[in-house]
C-alpha cells in the first residue's frame, strides 16, 4: 500500500523499432527490479512471436520501486502496450489506466505514423507526456531537428525532451527522474467504495484467468467478494499480486495502484475489458465509462492441410480463444477444403500471429484462405446480409447493391517516395483527403476501401518506400461500390478457398495477376492444367500450366541409393503439405501467395 | 554355398540379391583436381603413401571376404575420385587378393574409371595386366571450351588418343559425356553427340549436368553466377534428342543415362539397379549385404584420413551397418530398378499391396506398363521418372 503522492503510472508510446521495449528493459534493469542474471531482451514480451518479430502484442505491466533524487521511494507502474495498428484498441484502453506517457522518438528517424496514432491515444486519455529522444549515441542522430519536428507535427513542447540511448543506458537516470518530477501522481479516495478498472485479462495455464486492474478508489484485498458491474458476476479474490514482472503476492491494492488478481474465472470471455470492479456489498454507485468491445474486421478461413487434424485444430482454437477474446470463430465447410473455421481478426498482423501460433504451438499445418472484410449486401427483398465469406455470396439476381467498409489512412513518408505512395493509394481505389508537409516528410491522408488494405497494402508500402513510410488507419464507415465475386478454377474446378470479392473495374487485373501467380505456385503435374479466373460464368483470365516434362535423376548408383531413398521420403512428406483439388495438388502457401500483388 | 533362408522358398525365387549377383566397389578418393560440378567424395592430396593405402584395401578385402567368401563374385568396380591415378602395382595386388578371396563368375567384369590424360592412358596396358577388363573414361565433352568450363584437365585431342589406347587394351570401353551444359543449344549437342557416335563406342554414359549443393557450381548457381543452364523444357528436349540419336545408332538406353550395344551393358551397374548385393570399401563407400532374411546398408568413414586410421586401428573402415526395413527395401528396389528398361519384378516387393502398381493415370498416360512379371517405365515416362516413382509409392 503506497500513498498516492509516491505512485506514478505511465506507458511508453513509440513507433515500431524506436526502442520502446529496450527502454522498458533498461528501466527495469537499472532499478534492480530484475537481477542482471535473469535479464533478457524484450522482457515484457513473453510470447515467442513477440520476441521474433520485435513487437508487443499483449499489454503487460511491471511495478518498479525507485528511490528518487529527493530521497523518497516511489512506485512506478509501467503498462507496456502494443504499437501496431491492429492492436490500437488495446493501446487506447491501457492508456486509460495510467496518467502519463513517455513519448519515445528515434533521434535518427523522427516522428512516424504510429508515433502520431499512439500519441493521440495518450492525449485522448489526458496524459502528461514526456518526450524522450532515443538512439542519441548514433552518428545520424539529429536531436534538434527531431525536437522541432515533435513541436511542429504533434504540438508538444520538446525543449525539455530527455536525450537517451536505451541501448547503452545513457540518460536512463534522467528518464526515471522525469517520471517522478514531471508526470502527475494519480488521484483517488482510499475511503470511498472500491472502484477498479479491468485493464486486461489473460489465461495462465497454472492460475486460470488472470485479471489486471487499476484501482481508482477504495481498497481491494485478498479474499474480498467482488462484483464485475457489466458482466454482472460475483467472484472471490483468490490471489492478489503485483508484477515485477514476476508475480509477487500483496495484501492489498489501494487507489492509484496496478496489480493482478485471480478469482476462479473460467474463460477470458467472462471478463470484459474496461469493466468496473467493486465490492459485492457496499459497492460504488456509478461504473466507469467502459469501452466498446473490439470488433474483428478481417476474416479468413483456417483449414487443416491434413483433414484428419480438424479435431486438433478445434481444440487449439478453443485454447487460443481462452486467451484472446478479440478473435471470433465459427465452423466453416468448404467444398474443396472440408471442415475448418471462419475466423475474424483485428487486422492482418493479428491474423498472422494467430496462424503462426496455431502452426507452431499446436503443430498444425494450415491453409489460410483469402482474407476478406465484412460486406453489407442489400438484397432486393429489403433484407441486409453481412457477408464474411465470399463463398456465402447470394445469387446475383437477389442483390440490390453492396457496401464495403472504408478507412481513413494516414501515411508519413519522405518526399522522394511521395509519388510512389500516391500511386499505390490511387491503384487501391483511394481518395485523397489531405496532403501536408512537415519538413522533408509528407503526411498523406487517404480514404481507402479496407479490402484493398487488409491483404498486402502494408507490405507494398514498405517495399515502394524502402521501409521509410509509416502507416496507421481507422475505420470510417461503409459505402456502396461495384463489387463482384471472382472465382478461380483450377483444372476446370472452382476452388472456393481462392474466391475473392473485388471491384468490377479491377477484376480483370486481379484475375490475371492471380492466375499468373498460381501458374508459378502450382508445380507442374503429369498433365496440363488450365487455371482460370471467372465472374459468374464468364472467364476473365486464363493461363495453362504445362505438363511436367522432365524430372529424372541423372546419376544413381550404389552409393546414391540411401540418399535418393531419403530424398523420396522427404518428398512424400512434402506432398502431405499439399491439398488435392480433383486431380491437382495445390501447395499450402499458394493460397496466400496467389493474392499478393506486385504492383 | 550362399545361405538360403527358409522363407525364400515361399516365393519361387532365389534370395533377392542373387538375381542380380554380388559385386565389390572400391573407392579411390583422390583426384588431380576437383571438378566444379562433382559432389563425389574426392580429394586433392599432395602426397599419397601408396603402400599404406594398398595395405588398407587388402585388409578391407580380407574383412569382407571373411563374411562373404562363399559367394561368387560377379564384378569389381574401381570408382572415385580418379582410380586411374592409382599405381598399377596397387591395382594388381588388390585384384590378386580379390581372386584369392572369391570365386569369380565366368563373365567376371572388372571396371576402372579413368581420366583421359596422356599420363593415365600410359597405365592402361598395366591395368590390363592387373586383370582389369573394362575401362570407363571420363571424356565429358568434345569441345575444349566446355572441358575448361567443366574444370577438366584434358583436351579433346588427348581424350581421343586416350580412347585409342583404351580400345587397344580392352574389349570393353565406355566413355562419359555431360550435357545440358551452360548455353548449350540443341543443335550443338546434336553435332557433339554425332561426333561421339563416330567413335563407335559400345557403351556410352550421358548425364545431364546437375547442380549439386556443396559444389563450386552449386555456390555459383546460388549467387546467380551460373547463367545459361537449360530450363525444364530445353532439358526435356535435350534428353529426347539424345534418345532419338542413340536409338538410330543402335545404342539404345538400357538405363536413364546409360546406352550400350546389346551385351555391352555395365554388369556392375546393372547389379546396383537390380538390387544385388555389394560390398563397398574405401572412404565413404556404401554397401548392401544380405544375410539370412535381412538386408543391411553399410557405410564407411567418409574422410580419407579417418578411414585409413580406422582400418589400421580397428581392422575395419565400416562406420555403420543398419538393417533396411521392408519399406526401405521396396523403395530402393523401385528407385533403382525402374531406372532400367527391363523394370522390376513386383514379386520381389515385400509389401506389394502398398505400391500402386495399377495407377490409372500413369497407365493411361502410358508412362508405365505392367506385365505378369514386371513393371517398367516406358520411354515416354522415363523423362519424368522421379514423379512416377513418387506417384507409385504415395501410400507407402
Amino acid at each position: 500500500m503506497t500513498d498516492l503522492a509516491h505512485i506514478r503510472n505511465f506507458s511508453i508510446v513509440a513507433h515500431i523499432d524506436h526502442g520502446k521495449s529496450t527502454l522498458a528493459d533498461r528501466l527495469i534493469q537499472s532499478t534492480g527490479t530484475v537481477k542482471d542474471r535473469d535479464m533478457q531482451e524484450q522482457l515484457l514480451d513473453s510470447m515467442d512471436i513477440e520476441r521474433e518479430r520485435g513487437i508487443t502484442i499483449k499489454a503487460n505491466s511491471v511495478r518498479i520501486d525507485y528511490k528518487a533524487n529527493d530521497g523518497e521511494m516511489y512506485v512506478l507502474n509501467l503498462i507496456d502496450t502494443p504499437g501496431h495498428v491492429d492492436f490500437a484498441y488495446e493501446v487506447s484502453r491501457s492508456m486509460r489506466a495510467v496518467e502519463g506517457s513517455l513519448l519515445v522518438v528515434d533521434a535518427t528517424q523522427g516522428v512516424e505514423a504510429q508515433t502520431l496514432a499512439n500519441v493521440y491515444h495518450a492525449l485522448d486519455a489526458d496524459h502528461e507526456i514526456v518526450p524522450v529522444l532515443n538512439k542519441i549515441d548514433l552518428p545520424a542522430a539529429e536531436p534538434d531537428r527531431i525536437k522541432q519536428q515533435i513541436e511542429d507535427v504533434i504540438g508538444l513542447d520538446a525543449s525539455e525532451a530527455v536525450e537517451i540511448s536505451a541501448k547503452t543506458g545513457l540518460g536512463i537516470p534522467d528518464v526515471l527522474e522525469a517520471i517522478v518530477t514531471r508526470l502527475p501522481a494519480p488521484k483517488g479516495d482510499r475511503d470511498a467504495p472500491l472502484k477498479a478498472m479491468l485493464v486486461d485479462s489473460w489465461y495462465d495455464s497454472y492460475l486460470g484467468v488472470v485479471v489486471m486492474i487499476r484501482v481508482m478508489d477504495g481498497v481491494i484485498r485478498k479474499g474480498d467478494r467482488i462484483r464485475m458491474m457489466k458482466a454482472k458476476a460475483i467472484y472471490g479474490i483468490d490471489k492478489l499480486a503485483v508484477l515485477k514482472p514476476k508475480m509477487v503476492d500483496i495484501a492489498e491494492l489501494g487507489p492509484g495502484e496496478i496489480g493482478i488478481f485471480t478469482a476462479s474465472i473460467k474463460q477470458v470471455r467472462d471478463t470484459k475489458v474496461g469493466d468496473t470492479i467493486t465490492h459485492e456489498k457496499k459497492g460504488c454507485e456509478t461504473a466507469l465509462p467502459g469501452f466498446k468491445p473490439s470488433i474483428p474486421v478481417v476474416f479468413c478461413g483456417l483449414f487443416p492441410v491434413d483433414a484428419n487434424e480438424f479435431e486438433d485444430l478445434r481444440a487449439a482454437i478453443e485454447k487460443l480463444s481462452l486467451n484472446d477474446a478479440s478473435f471470433s470463430t465459427e465452423m466453416e465447410t468448404s467444398a474443396a477444403l472440408g471442415f475448418g473455421f471462419r475466423c475474424g481478426f483485428l487486422g492482418l498482423l493479428h491474423l498472422e500471429v494467430i496462424r503462426d501460433r496455431l502452426e507452431r504451438e499446436y503443430d498444425i499445418d494450415l491453409i489460410t484462405t483469402a482474407p476478406s472484410v465484412i460486406y453489407k449486401i442489400h438484397q432486393r427483398d429489403g433484407t441486409l446480409m453481412e457477408l464474411h465469406n465470399p463463398a456465402d455470396m447470394p445469387d446475383l439476381t437477389l442483390i440490390d447493391h453492396i457496401e464495403e467498409p472504408r478507412i481513413k489512412a494516414t501515411i508519413l513518408v519522405p518526399d522522394e517516395y511521395l509519388g510512389d505512395v500516391l500511386k499505390l493509394c490511387q491503384d487501391r481505389r483511394g481518395i485523397q483527403i489531405d496532403l501536408t508537409y512537415a519538413g522533408s516528410r509528407a503526411m498523406v491522408v487517404y480514404d481507402l476501401p479496407l479490402n484493398e488494405v487488409v491483404f498486402d497494402f502494408y507490405d507494398r508500402l514498405k517495399s515502394v518506400t524502402k521501409g521509410y513510410a509509416s502507416f496507421d488507419y481507422q475505420m470510417t464507415g461503409y459505402r456502396e461500390d461495384k463489387l463482384v465475386k471472382m472465382q478461380i478454377l483450377v483444372n476446370d474446378e472452382p476452388v472456393d478457398a481462392l474466391s475473392i470479392m473485388v471491384h468490377r473495374d479491377r477484376a480483370e487485373m486481379r484475375g490475371r495477376a492471380m492466375v499468373e501467380k498460381l501458374k508459378d505456385l502450382i508445380p507442374r503435374h503429369m498433365f496440363k492444367i488450365p487455371i482460370q479466373a471467372a465472374i459468374g460464368g464468364k472467364v476473365i483470365a486464363r493461363e495453362t500450366l504445362s505438363a511436367l516434362r522432365k524430372d529424372v535423376t541423372a546419376k544413381c548408383y550404389g552409393g546414391d541409393a540411401t540418399r535418393k531413398r531419403k530424398l523420396l521420403d522427404k518428398q512424400k512428406a512434402g506432398k502431405k503439405k499439399m491439398r488435392q483439388f480433383g486431380k491437382v495438388e495445390i501447395p499450402q502457401e499458394a493460397f496466400i501467395s496467389a493474392l499478393k500483388m506486385d504492383s | 554355398m550362399p545361405t538360403h533362408s527358409p522363407n525364400s522358398l515361399r516365393v519361387a525365387l532365389p534370395e533377392n540379391w542373387q538375381i542380380a549377383g554380388f559385386g565389390l566397389y572400391i573407392h579411390w578418393p583422390f583426384c588431380a583436381a576437383k571438378c566444379p560440378y562433382c559432389d563425389f567424395n574426392s580429394h586433392v592430396a599432395a602426397h599419397i603413401d601408396a603402400d599404406r593405402w594398398k595395405r588398407a584395401y587388402l585388409s578391407e578385402i580380407a574383412r569382407i571376404g571373411s563374411e562373404t567368401g562363399d559367394r561368387v563374385l560377379s564384378t569389381v568396380f574401381f570408382g572415385g575420385g580418379t582410380p586411374s591415378l592409382m599405381n598399377p602395382d596397387t591395382v594388381a595386388d588388390i585384384m590378386d587378393a580379390v581372386r584369392n578371396t572369391w570365386t569369380t563368375a565366368n563373365d567376371f567384369e572388372a571396371t576402372l574409371e579413368a581420366n583421359p590424360t596422356s599420363v593415365e592412358a600410359g597405365r592402361f596396358a598395366a591395368y590390363r595386366q592387373a586383370s582389369i577388363n573394362r575401362v570407363s573414361v571420363g571424356v565429358q565433352a568434345l569441345n575444349d571450351n566446355d572441358l575448361k568450363a567443366l574444370g577438366r584437365l584434358h583436351t579433346v585431342k588427348e581424350a581421343m588418343s586416350a580412347l585409342d589406347v583404351a580400345h587397344a587394351n580392352f574389349d570393353r570401353v565406355s566413355f562419359d559425356l555431360i550435357y545440358a551444359r551452360q548455353h548449350q543449344t540443341l543443335a550443338e549437342w546434336r553435332a557433339e553427340l554425332r561426333a561421339a557416335l563416330e567413335l563407335s563406342p559400345s557403351h556410352l554414359s550421358m548425364y545431364q549436368l546437375t547442380i549439386e549443393q556443396g559444389t563450386a557450381f552449386g555456390d555459383r548457381f546460388r549467387r546467380g553466377k551460373l547463367p545459361g543452364l537449360p530450363d525444364e523444357d530445353l532439358g526435356a528436349d535435350l534428353f529426347l534428342l539424345t534418345q532419338e540419336i542413340c536409338d538410330a545408332a543402335g545404342l539404345s538406353a538400357y538405363e536413364v543415362s546409360n546406352h550400350a550395344r546389346p551385351g555391352h551393358e555395365c554388369r556392375h551397374n546393372l547389379m546396383y539397379w537390380r538390387s544385388g548385393d555389394y560390398a563397398g570399401i574405401g572412404p565413404g563407400a556404401h554397401g548392401r549385404l544380405s544375410f539370412q532374411d535381412r538386408r543391411y546398408s553399410t557405410e564407411t568413414e567418409l574422410a580419407p584420413g579417418r578411414w585409413i586410421e580406422s582400418v589400421e586401428a580397428s581392422g575395419t573402415g565400416e562406420l555403420s551397418r543398419q538393417i533396411l526395413s521392408e519399406e526401405d527395401r521396396d523403395l530402393e528396389l523401385l528407385l533403382m530398378g525402374l531406372r532400367t528398361v527391363e523394370g522390376v519384378d513386383p514379386r520381389r516387393l515385400s509389401k506389394r499391396h502398398r505400391v500402386d502398381l495399377r495407377n490409372e493415370s500413369l497407365l493411361d498416360l502410358e508412362y508405365i506398363k505392367l506385365d505378369s512379371d514386371r513393371i517398367f517405365v516406358t520411354p515416354r515416362g522415363r523423362p519424368v521418372l522421379n514423379a512416377i516413382i513418387q506417384e507409385l509409392v504415395r501410400q507407402t
